[in-house]
């Protein structure tokens, strides 16, 4: 069944989903999917695998172009017929599902790299950090608890480590809109508690999307949560509210 | 040097003998005046002599005639007389060309050449053609006819006629008829019978019978018979342009047949394994001399079985090739699995070394490999079309090969495994499968077939150790933009190319077609970076 | 180098490169030297550096700038070029048809405008794009425009559809192997298969002299020394950074809102042009351009100068072009049948068990405490 939105206010929608449709050969991986997120809101999606949420991710952020349907970011740029790095620079950030940072570069590098501003290639081929800039990956260093291991080749860090350096790589972006896939995987429990409490301290100045597995983690996001089923929404509310949705529960415990 | 063949010289005397008999006989007579005519300077007399000596029907017409046209007919300066001549060191030996005596010898400055021009040279072959219309070879004949076909001198028309009527051949009956309708198309005044001959012409789709009419219908001033000729012009033109169609359908399947037998095994271990394998070309190379060698050994114990030696040849080639492969994969290769530009590196490195290898054994030149009879020769359709036996059986044999593959990946274990282990290696591990082995026999396999591949290359192309270089190229362009890991897009990739490559050559040149064609995979790729046949999905991005 | 990154200013790029220093240093040292042990010393003596030993040497540095260009590109941005010996002869074509403009009259036939193969083929007119050529400036600017253009082209169509890989190591060969074709044509109006030879001289200097050969020798190491720090200066920027990000993982950097195709078609057509320099530096030196330098299988030696040397370094494979050169002139003049042997092995031997090549692997086995900056080293 799918959960047909009248059309939001659009000054509001930070991200609108209408009618989005993905097959792979004949596999839908996203079918007729709708879903808007306000400006300035946490939101999770959930759902088991297979259900979608990398190929939303992959669609909003350019990497897969949808068979059918739109999306608009921050109430009427068509995202559909942009590339990646167009995407990137209106203020659209993306964490991977697989920490990934620029493993033969140092944690200070990878922070440069994602610096906001400076795209082009001849400007960066002058480029030189000003002051406030390098006092900018200096806090984000300490936010991300890496300040130590500044000098460090990326490739040397744990998983939660580089985990923590993507999230660090996004506040340097500085993004209107974060797309976090999978913040937690991989992460002890303390970290995942940090990480829950760094992404909500994030989302009081940004728009934040999470997908996540893991529903102690999403709990402690304490957030709108978005199911996604077979590439369509099955529900949506808190988490209280879907998780006693017999749809929900049948998608999850059924078979 | 002797100017006629003994039995003609033979012929020469026994018939003089005849003639003997009817000295007195008036055509006899008028035969010798001709003869004598020869001699004489007004290239319209000898015209006219030559025509005469044709139509007398006389049996020392053959010998006279032909050495005319070969140079060996003189006159002697001291009486005017016509000889026949034969070298001998410095001098000539002179004969008469009525009586086929000796008639004494020369120095070459006291005879002097019967000189003859290209329109008497061709009068002469149509002249002699018309001799041979009633040989009792049916081949002669038909070569008559043609050389008719070329000279049309009206004289030869009721010849033709008479050796139609007894004429029970019936190719030879329709060349001698073609024969008939272009000399009587050039020499009749009468129109019913001119255009019944342009339709009888317009059954045969040849270049010559296109020139003729051609010609005919420029210079033609008598309007139905233009028209006609026109129109059957035309027509042959359509089906000559068909039948050039076809060539090249057949010379672009031929060349599509080698580059699939090239590229299939790559189709394998580059499509399905990922493995960029530069010595490709050369396993393709070291199958040809394992044909070689095989050939060899027949040559040395069993020259009587020769024509059988490319059916020992191809599972050694695969055997040989496959355990090359498999030394490769297990040396090298599986120590680079998922560093596809260090394999490639690697595999080049391999390639300079067999190729080295193979000169150092068998030598830097090229090797001689037989065809067996059965390959040899071909088959002539009509409008000039020749299809080669050995390259009708490349196109058999290669897709015998892309066949029993396609049959090997789906329907047998073997096949099940390999498909396992590329798709998930680890889910395939903890299976049970043994994931190196599958690889080294997968690799095996690919190989194999590039031995196999060169088995048949080496039947239409030059066995030396840069045989691989020339296909290397060839054989990645087929795979890239047919799509990797696909059969039927090595397929369709081959015989594309193979057809497009050969539908260009006649346009732009052979050349210049082959740039083009890399320029088009070129683009081609910008569009379809993952080829004709390309798998979609979040899978196959990585 | 310094852990912490705050930029030194001005040549800081260069003095934190001690490799780079080193190669900067014996550049100008045999710059210097070779000449003068050419020039200035008798030739009895055992220091005389014969005159072909002089040109031997221009050649290597010539190589050397040309594995530095594939270096720049599949070192730190992961392209692996396999048709960039096209780029190399399409430069020494530009300068190799400068010099045949300057044979002039004293050409075999004696046409003052037409060199001897257009003679030879009856043309009765010089073709268009042999205009200007008689201009060594223009010359000069053709050695970098025509491989900058052709990089260009290619790279704007290949990288905007995003071939990468081993498809785009394919289509290289494919494009070096269409132009070897094209160039073995007579009608195509460069000499087909003899390409361009018999030149006279250079800038009005007889090219068998030896000082234009020290000359030639001297502009080389020049051109490699500029070259090397241009490369250095390159990757040592920002610009660098995101190259060797593009290198690693590319999707995750057009996350980041860089214009991947953009980076690389930029470092495509530098490298193209160095190469285009080294062409146009090595052919007055050998005296010779045809179109077997186009073949594929020159153009993946150079990547094995780069491999063998150390990829991701550019001194590395400045040491690469020249160990692996002067190892060929010495077997294939002293045992022939066993260079392929050795070669093929090098390619082997240097992807199985020196993956990092020479300066990337033999310091750290002699000297286990120090460990080379991963930043050039792939993968």
């Amino acid at each position: 069944m799918n959960a047909v939105h009248a059309k939001p206010e659009t000054h509001d929608t930070i991200l609108y989903l209408d009618g989005v449709s993905v097959s792979f050969d004949g596999f839908k991986a996203l079918n007729n999917l709708s879903f808007y997120v306000m400006a300035g809101e946490l939101r999770a999606i959930i759902g088991p695998n297979g259900a979608g949420k990398t190929t939303m991710m992959d669609v909003v952020t350019g990497k897969t172009r949808p068979d059918t349907g739109k999306v608009f970011f921050d109430g009427d740029i068509d995202l559909t017929k942009l590339g990646e790095a167009r995407i990137a620079n209106l203020g659209i950030g993306r964490k991977f599902q697989k920490p990934t940072v620029f493993e033969n570069q140092t944690v200070a590098e990878n922070l440069e790299l994602a610096l906001k501003g400076k795209r082009r290639v001849f400007e960066n081929l002058f480029f030189r950090l000003s002051a406030p800039q390098q006092d900018r990956i200096d806090e984000v260093l300490n936010i991300i608890n890496l300040a130590d291991g500044r000098a460090n080749q990326a490739g040397s860090l744990s998983h939660g480590q580089k985990q923590w350096l993507e999230i660090g790589m996004l506040l340097m972006q500085d993004p209107e809109l974060l797309l976090v896939d999978e913040p937690a995987a991989g992460m002890t429990d303390a970290e995942t508690e940090q990480t829950a409490a760094l992404l909500k301290e994030i989302a009081k100045s940004h728009s934040v999307v999470v997908v996540e597995h893991d529903m102690e983690f999403v709990r402690a996001l304490d957030c709108r949560v978005t199911v996604l089923h077979e590439g369509t929404m099955l529900a949506e509310g808190s988490l209280d509210l879907v998780q006693n949705d017999p749809k929900v529960i049948e998608v999850y415990l059924g078979r | 040097m002797t100017f006629l063949p003994k039995s003609q010289r033979f012929l020469i005397v026994v018939m003089a003998a005849a003639g003997f008999l009817t000295a007195l006989n008036p055509a006899a007579a008028a035969f010798k005046d001709d003869v004598s005519a020869l001699a004489g300077k007004s290239f319209k007399a000898k015209i006219e002599a030559i025509e005469k000596i044709a139509a007398s029907g006389d049996e020392r017409t053959v010998p006279v005639l032909d050495a005319l046209l070969k140079g060996n007919l003189y006159a002697r300066n001291a009486d005017g007389k016509v000889v026949l001549t034969e070298k001998k060191g410095a001098v000539y030996v002179l004969f008469d060309p009525l009586t086929g005596k000796e008639v004494g010898q020369e120095a070459k400055g006291k005879i002097e050449k019967i000189r003859v021009n290209n329109r008497l040279r061709g009068i002469i072959q149509g002249a002699l053609g018309g001799l041979t219309l009633f040989s009792n070879d049916a081949q002669q004949r038909a070569k008559a006819a043609d050389a008719v076909f070329k000279s049309r001198p009206a004289a030869m028309i009721p010849i033709l006629e008479k050796a139609l009527k007894r004429e029970t051949d019936a190719a030879v009956r329709t060349r001698m008829e073609l024969a008939l309708a272009a000399t009587r198309l050039v020499s009749s005044k009468d129109t019913p019978l001119r255009l019944a001959a342009i339709k009888t012409l317009s059954t045969d789709a040849t270049t010559e019978v296109r020139a003729l009419l051609g010609s005919f219908a420029a210079s033609s001033t008598e309007a139905p018979v233009q028209h006609a000729a026109k129109k059957a012009l035309s027509d042959i033109e359509e089906r000559l342009a068909f039948w050039n169609a076809v060539g090249n359908v057949f010379q672009g399947v031929s060349l599509g047949s080698v580059l699939l037998l090239a590229a299939v095994g790559l189709a394998i271990t580059f499509g399905v394994m990922g493995v960029i394998n530069m010595a490709h070309g050369e396993l393709v190379m070291l199958g040809a001399y394992t044909t070689f060698v095989v050939q060899e050994l027949f040559r040395a114990y069993m020259p009587g079985a020769f024509d059988y030696s490319l059916f020992v040849a191809v599972p050694a080639a695969f055997l040989v090739v496959g355990a090359f492969g498999i030394a490769i994969e297990r040396g090298i290769i599986r120590f680079l699995y998922g560093r596809p530009l260090e394999t490639l590196l690697a595999t080049w490195g391999v390639s300079l070394f067999l190729q080295q290898l193979v000169r150092s054994i068998f030598g830097p030149t090229n090797r001689e490999v037989g065809n067996p009879s059965w390959m040899s020769g071909y088959i002539e359709a009509t409008g000039g079309l020749v299809l080669t036996y050995n390259r009708i059986y490349i196109i058999i044999f290669s897709l015998m090969v892309i066949g029993l593959l396609a049959l090997l990946l789906q329907k047998t274990s073997f096949g099940l495994k390999m498909r396992a282990v590329t798709q998930n290696r680890r889910m395939a591990g903890s299976m049970g499968i043994r994931t190196g082995r599958i690889d080294a026999l997968t690799f095996g396999l690919g190989s194999g077939i590039a031995g196999v591949a060169g088995v048949a290359l080496s039947q239409i192309d030059n066995v030396s150790p840069n045989l691989g270089q020339s296909y290397i190229i060839d054989s990645f362009m087929v795979v890239v933009f047919g799509g990797v890991g696909n059969l039927w897009g090595v397929l369709v990739g081959a015989f594309s190319l193979g057809l497009v490559n050969k539908f260009l050559e006649p346009v732009a040149g052979a050349v210049l077609a082959k740039i083009f064609v890399l320029v088009a995979i070129i683009l081609f790729i910008q569009k379809r970076p993952r080829g004709l046949f390309a798998l979609k999905g979040r899978a196959v991005e990585n | 180098m310094a852990p912490s990154r705050p930029h030194l200013p001005g040549i800081s790029f260069v003095l934190a490169d001690r490799g780079g220093l080193v190669l900067l240093a014996v550049l100008a040292a045999s710059a210097v030297l070779v000449p003068a042990l050419n020039m200035l010393v008798s030739p009895e003596s055992a220091m005389h550096v014969p005159t072909y030993m002089v040109s031997l040497l221009g050649k290597y540095l010539t190589f050397a700038l040309l594995a530095l260009s594939v270096d720049l590109i599949w070192g730190y941005c992961g392209i692996l070029s396999l048709g960039h010996g096209a780029f190399f002869a399409l430069g020494g074509y530009a300068m190799g048809m400068h010099m045949m403009r300057q044979i002039g009259e004293r050409s075999v036939y004696g046409n003052p405008l037409l060199p001897d193969f257009m003679v030879f083929l009856n043309w009765k007119e010089l073709p268009w794009y042999w205009h200007g050529f008689d201009s060594f400036a223009f010359a000069a600017v053709m050695v970098v425009a025509v491989p900058g253009v052709l990089a260009f082209v290619f790279g704007w169509f290949a990288f905007r559809s995003r071939v990468t890989g081993v498809y785009l190591s394919i289509i290289t060969q494919a494009m070096t192997f269409a132009l070897m074709l094209a160039f073995f044509r007579n009608d195509m109006g460069f000499g087909g298969n003899n390409g361009l030879t018999d030149f006279k001289d250079l800038l009005g200097f007889n090219l068998q002299s030896d000082g234009m050969r020290a000359s030639l020798f001297a502009a080389s190491a020049l051109a490699l020394a500029l070259s090397y720090a241009a490369c250095r200066f390159i990757v040592s920027s920002r610009l660098g950074r995101v190259l060797v990000a593009v290198r690693d993982a590319e999707s995750r950097t057009r996350f980041l809102g860089y214009r991947v195709e953009n980076y690389k078609l930029f470092v495509f057509v530098v490298s193209a042009m160095l190469a285009g320099v080294a062409g146009a530096l090595y052919v007055p030196q050998v005296g010779i351009i045809n179109p077997s330098e186009f073949t594929p299988a020159n153009s993946i030696e150079i990547v094995i100068w780069v491999a063998v040397g150390g990829r991701g370094r550019l001194y590395g494979a400045v040491l690469g072009a020249i160990l692996i050169n002067y190892a060929k002139s010495y077997f294939t003049g002293a045992l022939p049948e066993i260079w392929l042997f050795i070669l093929g092995g090098m390619f082997i031997a240097t992807t199985l068990f020196l993956p990092r090549g020479i300066v990337g692997s033999i310091p750290a086995l002699i000297f286990p405490k120090w460990k080379p900056r991963l930043t050039g080293a792939a993968e």
